[in-house]
């Protein structure tokens, strides 16, 4: 399953990115912008996507809250998102609204500024705090997406800090701050812009180099801070959590390599034969065999940059404590890290993703974002095309080498949450057992 | 609210384009046929991509749970996944995910579904493996068992949960107690313990048969294959299940009250505001809908711009209709600043009443009805949507021309039927408040809205009405 792919480079940098489906009159919109909480100033955490709210709040030719209500007036969806290293901003529209979602997304790359007000500003930073408050703070084991990258990478590493921003740091953003943000970072050649389902391709390159093209590049930006770090922890981290939470919760990381790499594709391998669905090891010894685990599953973070992290995320059955749930994670950790993956488990894991793969490339936002994403990882869209073909070439002997080198007790770090009235006794003789 | 648009770009800049000349579309042409045991068939021909979408869906929804053994309809949803009469719960997983795709199970109030999608080249073994587990799953007892300790682990979670405890809050105690509504569709901590392997077999015996099922077969498949596959597997399946009598529907209480349910030191307050509203299928179901989308169902809808972009006490606000096919309950829901909640709530009595008093805008009608109409394709890319819109045909009986003439019903929406059915539907004279949150924090600010009687709760209570009852005969 290919799914046509066109790159044109504007003279200003822009990368566009062209996908023609006319199976039904709907066309996606998708801009990536190769910016993210990695590229904040350590005194401005949450910024880049304090950020990604100001770029709904109107640019030169389009009010306040404007943006929204044109597209939905169009009989169109929209979002955007901001990620460790990249912020999306995407709409899909009836075919026959392209150039309105061009030009709405030209005029705030090219004209935010005029637009922008302090009250505007103030605003949307309270947004921003009630979305923390309301998916970090006021939830059951919410802040483990910000306590997860803050072991996992150390102190000044980019992907260290709170991607959703302390609230003082979110106090103290400026107008000056969000100027120099837009200057530096959201310019034509530090963009992806991609279009995909039901267009012609003329009216999109007119439409395209009329709005887009008379936007200056941007000037240098400044380089991101050293992303490498050692291929494992070097030992095991542990961080335990005590939150108002029900049941204790284990998440287990391992350091992988990162997303693109031949090693992605063993590791991501790996994370499903560990956590995919229901026939994988963690379901079936967990959840099932020894009833110590409610839910169980493994993923990777899909970075790009740096390492790549690979998650096993499992909560307790009622009545199992902390120290057996994290027993019997680890347990399932060294059963692999030992004795490697089984073919049948590897073709399990690639059939799921391979119909999952497939089935997501119906909808022209999910082929638009594809898209976008090797774009601008990897300055070539029609990678997204390969990602079938390089599960098929790892074999179960790459995974389960993936699986030497990085699932040891040398490469882990741990993140315990734990019921905040749960005694503080450490069980230090657990029987164990795992998937053979 | 809305401002319009610039009419005079800003100098060097390109003018706001408009829109194209607009490409037809239509819903996925499909048939219906009914085999002689009554199964009903829904097939579409998607051949874009070579993916196949099976939906099953059976009346053998929460509804048709027995009094105190709630939780039973869900329950076997889960279990028809423990295995079959050749196949225990590992091998059955093993033989779906080897092809490729997963089983995905579960019961709401009207009806139980069972669903997989898969490559089109293993739709023939995929298909079978559904047709086993509908008419031969095994129930252990010792995945029975499991599976009731994890809903248990799941009320634990709850409890701990501030969104997931207020809509549980709210649905409690929205209708009367006699109702199946009262009661949580996946059951309760009283409940799940009662859930006995002979009540799951006699309830998938009783209601899982083939006049109770409709069956959507939805992709890159052609209609007689379609056909050949389900009478190959369901030809032979017999059986008549019961008729379904719809659970009592009335509201508990029929004056505005406040329920506060007590989270110390909670930085958020979780809001669900509403009243049991109209069934399903209803005359003024398209003007409800236009209705609800200015109201709070758009991101530019009153509620949303009001508690969001202009006063920022959240990240944003909805409504809804959580619809059944008995009256079913118009939600309000938000999660605001614990200092600013008593704002919050006046400020949604405001735009409750006002959708009440004075017609629409005509800029508001037509953002509305222009973002429904235009969105309608953009909702049926896939094949599981479309299987899941033809689904709700079957389970909400909606006419066979539905999806055929939803743009022309929606366009034809005026804002004197916003306005009337705002006035029939939407009843202030009964609104229930509930809020999660730190109730020594907001109480009296709310109090001091007099929009009803407070009642507080202790979430650790089991029961949401002993505290109930002890408070509501002090007022």
């Amino acid at each position: 399953m290919r799914i046509p792919v066109e790159s044109i480079h504007l003279p200003n940098g822009l990368h566009v990115v062209l996908s023609e489906d006319h199976t039904a009159p709907i066309v996606a919109v998708n801009l990536w912008y190769h910016v993210g909480s990695a590229n904040e100033r350590l005194e401005r955490t949450g910024f880049a996507h304090l950020f990604e709210h100001m770029l709904f709040q109107g640019s030169a030719n389009v009010a306040a809250n404007e943006h929204f209500e044109l597209v939905q007036r169009a009989g169109g969806t929209l979002n955007g998102s901001t990620w460790l290293d990249r912020t999306n901003y995407y709409e899909t529209l009836p075919s026959n609204q392209l150039a309105l979602a061009l030009w709405l997304e030209a005029d705030r790359m090219g004209r935010m500024l005029p637009g922008l007000t302090q009250q505007k500003l103030d605003t949307q930073r309270d947004v921003v705090k009630n979305e923390r408050r309301w998916s970090v703070d006021n939830q059951p084991y919410g802040t483990w997406w910000e306590k997860l990258p803050a072991l996992c990478f150390p102190d000044h590493h980019p992907f260290h800090h709170s991607l959703i921003g302390s609230m003082e740091h979110l106090s103290e953003a400026s107008l000056d701050d969000v100027a120099d943000f837009f200057r530096t970072y959201y310019t034509p050649d530090n963009a992806v812009l991609t279009v995909a389902g039901d267009f012609e391709r003329a009216d999109a390159l007119f439409w395209i180099e009329t709005y887009f093209g008379p936007i200056a590049r941007g000037g240098p930006r400044p380089p991101l801070r050293d992303m490498s770090v050692p291929p494992t922890f070097g030992t095991t981290l542990r961080e335990v959590v005590r939150d108002a939470v029900a049941l204790p919760r284990c998440f287990v990381i391992c350091r992988t390599p990162v997303f693109g790499s031949d090693g992605y594709y063993a590791a991501s391998l790996a994370a499903a034969v560990l956590g995919l669905r229901t026939g994988c090891r963690l379901e079936q010894s967990l959840v099932r065999r020894q009833r110590v685990a409610s839910q169980a599953t493994a993923f990777t973070y899909d970075l790009a940059k740096g390492s790549d992290l690979l998650v096993v995320d499992a909560t307790a059955h009622p009545e199992v404590s902390p120290a057996r749930l994290e027993a019997a994670v680890l347990a399932e950790l060294d059963a692999m890290h030992q004795h490697g993956v089984t073919e049948a488990e590897v073709t399990r894991a690639r059939a799921l993703i391979e119909t999952s793969f497939v089935t997501g490339l119906q909808t022209a936002a999910e082929r638009a974002d594809q898209l976008s994403r090797f774009a601008t990882y990897f300055g070539d869209a029609t990678l997204a095309n390969d990602q079938v073909a390089r599960y098929r070439q790892t074999s179960a002997a790459d995974v389960s080498a993936l699986a030497r080198e990085r699932l040891g007790p040398d490469n882990r770090a741990i993140l315990l949450y734990v019921p905040a009235e749960e005694p503080a006794v450490v069980d230090d003789a657990i029987p164990v057992e795992a998937t053979a | 609210m809305s401002e319009s648009g610039l009419s005079v770009p800003l100098p060097g800049s390109p003018a706001r384009p408009g829109a194209g000349a607009a490409r037809p579309y239509h819903f996925p042409h499909f048939v219906t046929r009914i085999l002689s045991n009554g199964l009903r068939l829904v097939i579409a021909r998607m051949p874009a991509y070579p993916v196949v979408t099976t939906l099953a869906v059976v009346e053998a929804g929460a509804t048709r749970d027995p009094r105190d053994v709630e939780g039973l309809a869900q329950l076997v949803t889960r279990a028809l996944l423990e295995g079959t009469r050749d196949m225990n719960a590992l091998e059955l997983a093993s033989r779906l995910e080897m092809l490729g795709t997963t089983l995905d199970t579960g019961a709401d109030w009207d009806s139980a579904i069972v669903q997989l999608t898969a490559l089109s080249s293993r739709v023939d073994d995929a298909f079978a493996v559904l047709a086993e587990v509908l008419r031969y799953p095994s129930f252990p007892e010792n995945e029975l068992a499991r599976l009731r300790a994890e809903r248990l682990a799941d009320l634990q979670q709850l409890r701990a949960e501030p969104r997931g405890l207020s809509d549980v809050y709210f649905s409690r105690l929205l209708y009367k107690r006699a109702s199946r509504f009262a009661r949580l569709a996946g059951g309760d901590e009283a409940s799940a313990p009662r859930i006995t392997r002979e009540a799951v077999v006699a309830y998938h015996a009783e209601y899982y048969r083939p006049d109770a099922t409709a069956l959507m077969i939805i992709g890159d498949i052609d209609v007689e294959h379609a056909v050949r596959l389900a009478t190959t597997h369901f030809g032979e399946w017999a059986g008549k299940a019961p008729p379904v009598t719809e659970p009592l529907d009335e509201q508990r209480f029929n004056e505005p009250r406040v329920h506060l349910v007590h989270k110390a030191d909670a930085p958020q307050s979780e809001v669900r505001v509403g009243h049991v509203a109209i069934p399903r299928l209803h005359d003024d179901y398209f003007p409800v809908v236009v209705m609800n989308a200015i109201l709070g169902g758009l991101f530019s809808s009153r509620l949303n711009l009001n508690l969001r972009e202009v006063h920022a006490y959240t990240y944003g606000a909805h409504s809804a209709f959580d619809w059944r096919r008995a009256a079913s309950p118009f939600e309000i829901s938000t999660a605001v600043e614990t200092a600013v909640t008593a704002n919050a709530l006046r400020e949604i009595n405001v735009e409750f009443t006002r959708i009440r008093e004075e017609p629409v805008s005509e800029a508001e009608l037509s953002l509305a009805i222009s973002y429904l109409v235009g969105v309608f394709p953009i909702r049926f890319e896939t094949t599981a949507e479309v299987a899941g819109g033809l689904a709700n045909v079957e389970i909400f009986r909606l006419p066979t021309d539905y999806f055929a003439t939803y743009r022309d019903r929606v366009s034809a929406v005026t804002a004197q039927d916003v306005l009337r059915v705002a006035q029939t539907h939407l009843d202030p004279s009964r609104l229930q408040v509930v809020v999660v949150g730190d109730a020594t924090a907001i109480e009296a600010s709310i109090a001091a809205l007099e929009l009803g009687a407070v009642t507080i709760y202790d979430p650790a209570d089991a029961d949401v009405d002993p505290a109930l009852d002890v408070s509501s005969s002090s007022n």
